[in-house]
């Protein structure tokens, strides 16, 4: 109703202004789909980007349209699209790219990369990012708020258990070595705090692609269609883990995504996974002097990325979307990302972001905020695939299976592999 | 002058029949014929599958999974919060000292939004410092996580679900309560009955229109309830706590599987249109309208 009278009024205006021909630069309007990921003043700061933007470049309203989490969003946004009506641009996970393409909602960004200013900026994100932004040769998102996982610890626990509390564990054996040490038992024998927590509740997937990338295994493949969850190194991964909660270091069962960060300020647990986008909500709650470091190497060193990307809708007039591009270009510029690093948590998206004084000075005053972009060389892209929730379904329900001790993390991966195999047969 | 009234009363009847043919009898229409077609992807648009929906179900694990877990909530629900409405209702009808807090905070979880709800049970079943973990530290019992393991997990949702309902039943139960003829419990003290046998006797077959009613709506909430697995366990461990209806979301609207999501809510529809139509019809007789 209100966008009704918008239009009216729009329209009024057009005619009013008709007799001095000034009709020549008509307003083109962006719907902008925004997932309300993390916490604090998020819809603000979206606010005060879209008038900025309107201010420098009349003739384009952006209309952010605030549709609750990341599964609401892509809900919201392909129903709109199925009813004819999409939004012109929305922020989803980099992870909905497969799915976003199959239903046929989305136009390549190639599309509207024309002159080499764009060129240059299309090749300006870390790569680690554009891996799960690219898909046949083409880009098909742009990225924008990005995260990776990291070890957060407990400095104070880490002096009290010995640990020397600026050598975060770097691999697998110091990891496990130091969960034991910070493991520590009441009289009766009962655990009061573990020496760590890596969440398996929801999405244990993406945790646990952290160990998989570790042990050497990116478990999907470049175009979506095939999965490794039966290679013997995931099986391996996947026992590392189990390993953790059987020798009491790590609490059994399925630990839950929510209450880590919680655990980990009531002094519950030592030393937790959880993703950079957590950094601000620990640097306000946490009590103690905490640490943030990468996440350990098995063969090597790797964590998946995460967070959303710009999309631009198929739907959409050609106006809108070349104006949405243009939008989307002008949120990730290197002075903007900085900003949005500092005032969210998320990962800049560019090196020449990190090169801007505002952000070179925030990681001098605070190096933790610096931990996630150098791990950035080591990240693989998030593990997606056509069909991806049912796949990544599969995975998290193996997954689960093994942690609570229903499947042996063989027969758990194998059953997963089954699952998929037969999910991704139609793609190939 | 009949046709005239006719009239009158169809329009009458209008903007309900418009309402409930929009929003109620269209949709179930158009999920019958959804369920006989192939979900549309993109360039590729719905054909005509016939059964195969319906074939794919059979082979669901997920679906025969989400349909014990079901039975055993909805067995495990419908009884315990019928039940305990009733104790509440009868307790908190008598004249006791703050009758009215007691009525308040019985009915205190209805006016709770269900996410809320589940919020604040998530942190009464967080290991290690949970509400329920230092309750069962006091006895000395060792750690559970409740919500993280396979054999408990389905026992704390349905926990939930039972502390929610039964302060809304108790409403239904106390309103009736109120409205029995007082004579009835003065004639029952005169002939000297006991209060279990003026229970059993007089209150417990006054009641029965009441408790039919409730038991429909126990019946459809447990098949309607989802809220609470969505906060508090996703439906996990390993789909141990997953309900028919939170699997038909999982289907409709992560995996986008229409034509799947259509056949499964065909087959909930079937299933409780049998049941409410089983106790219209066989309870209904057995019950004493006053």
């Amino acid at each position: 109703m209100q966008r009704k009278t918008f239009n009216h009024l729009i329209a009024a205006a057009a005619l009013a202004s008709l007799p001095f021909g000034a009709l020549a630069q008509a307003q083109t309007e962006i719907s902008f789909f925004y997932p309300v990921a993390v916490g604090g003043p998020i819809t603000k700061i979206i606010d005060e980007y879209a008038t900025e933007f309107a201010k420098e470049n009349p003739g384009v309203k952006v209309t952010p349209i605030y549709a609750g989490s990341y599964q609401d969003t892509i809900v919201k946004a392909l129903t709109s699209n199925k009813a004819g009506n999409p939004p012109v641009t929305s922020v989803l996970l980099s992870t909905d790219m497969f799915t976003l393409i199959d239903e046929d909602a989305i136009v390549p960004i190639d599309n509207f990369v024309k002159t080499a200013d764009d060129q240059a900026w299309l090749g300006s994100f870390y790569k680690a990012f554009m891996l799960n932004s690219q898909s046949g040769g083409k880009t098909w998102g742009v990225p924008f708020q990005r995260s990776t996982v990291v070890l957060y610890y407990n400095k104070e626990l880490f002096k009290a258990a010995g640990l020397d509390p600026n050598k975060p564990p770097t691999t697998w054996a110091e990891m496990a070595d130091a969960a034991k040490k910070l493991t520590v038992k009441d009289a009766a024998g009962k655990v009061t705090q573990y020496g760590l927590q890596i969440p398996s509740s929801g999405f244990p997937y993406w945790l646990f692609q952290g160990l998989a990338i570790q042990n050497g295994v990116a478990m999907a493949n470049d175009n979506g269609n095939a999965v490794k969850f039966d290679d013997p190194a995931v099986i391996e991964a996947l026992q590392y883990w189990i390993d953790l909660t059987k020798q009491g270091v790590h609490p059994s069962g399925i630990v839950e995504w929510g209450t880590t960060p919680k655990d980990f300020f009531e002094k519950k647990v030592a030393m937790m996974w959880t993703t950079t986008g957590n950094l601000t909500n620990v640097r306000t709650n946490a009590k103690f002097d905490f640490g943030v470091a990468m996440l350990p190497a098995g063969k090597k060193r790797g964590s998946p990325t995460g967070g959303g990307n710009f999309y631009i809708f198929k739907k959409a007039t050609p106006a809108q979307q070349e104006a949405a591009f243009k939008f989307a270009k002008w949120m990730t510029q290197p002075e903007r990302a900085a900003k949005w690093s500092m005032d969210t948590g998320y990962v800049a998206i560019s090196e020449a972001a990190y090169n801007t004084a505002a952000l070179k000075k925030y990681g001098a005053d605070f190096p933790p905020a610096l931990v996630a972009r150098d791990q950035l060389p080591f990240a693989l892209a998030e593990f997606s695939t056509h069909d991806n929730q049912r796949v990544t379904k599969a995975l998290n329900d193996g997954l689960q299976a093994a942690l609570t001790g229903t499947k042996t993390a063989a027969q758990a991966m194998k059953d997963a592999q089954a699952e998929a195999d037969r999910l991704l047969r139609s793609y190939k | 002058m009949q046709a005239r009234q006719a009239a009158h009363a169809y329009l009458l009847l209008l903007p309900a029949f418009v309402l409930l043919v929009a929003f109620t009898h269209y949709p179930a229409v158009a999920s019958l014929i959804d369920s006989f077609y192939s979900t549309p992807k993109g360039a590729r648009p719905a054909v005509w599958v016939g059964l195969d929906n319906y074939q794919q179900m059979v082979g669901d694990p997920v679906f025969w999974k989400a349909a014990t877990n079901n039975l055993w909530f909805a067995l495990a629900t419908i009884p315990c919060s019928i039940g305990l409405a009733l104790v509440m209702a009868l307790w908190v009808n008598e004249r006791i000292a703050g009758r009215g807090f007691l009525r308040m905070a019985y009915f205190t979880p209805t006016v709770l939004p269900m996410v809320a709800v589940a919020n604040i049970w998530l942190f009464f079943y967080t290991p290690g410092y949970g509400l329920l973990e230092q309750i069962t530290g006091w006895f000395g019992l060792p750690s559970q996580n409740w919500l993280g393991d396979q054999r408990t997990a389905l026992g704390a949702v349905t926990v939930v679900a039972v502390w929610k309902e039964a302060g809304f039943f108790m409403i239904f139960y106390l309103a009736a309560l109120q409205s029995l003829n007082p004579s009835l419990r003065e004639a029952a003290a005169i002939e000297g009955a006991s209060r279990w046998y003026f229970f059993r006797r007089v209150q417990w077959p006054l009641l029965m229109p009441t408790t039919l009613f409730v038991m429909v709506n126990a019946v459809i909430n447990a098949v309607r309830m989802v809220d609470h697995i969505v906060v508090l366990t996703r439906g996990g461990p390993d789909n141990a706590s997953t309900l028919l209806l939170f699997h038909l979301y999982e289907v409709g609207f992560r995996y986008w599987d229409t034509g799947y999501a259509a056949a499964l809510t065909m087959v909930l529809l079937a299933v409780l249109a049998t049941v409410a139509l089983v106790q219209f019809f066989v309870l209904d007789r057995k019950v004493h309208y006053q």
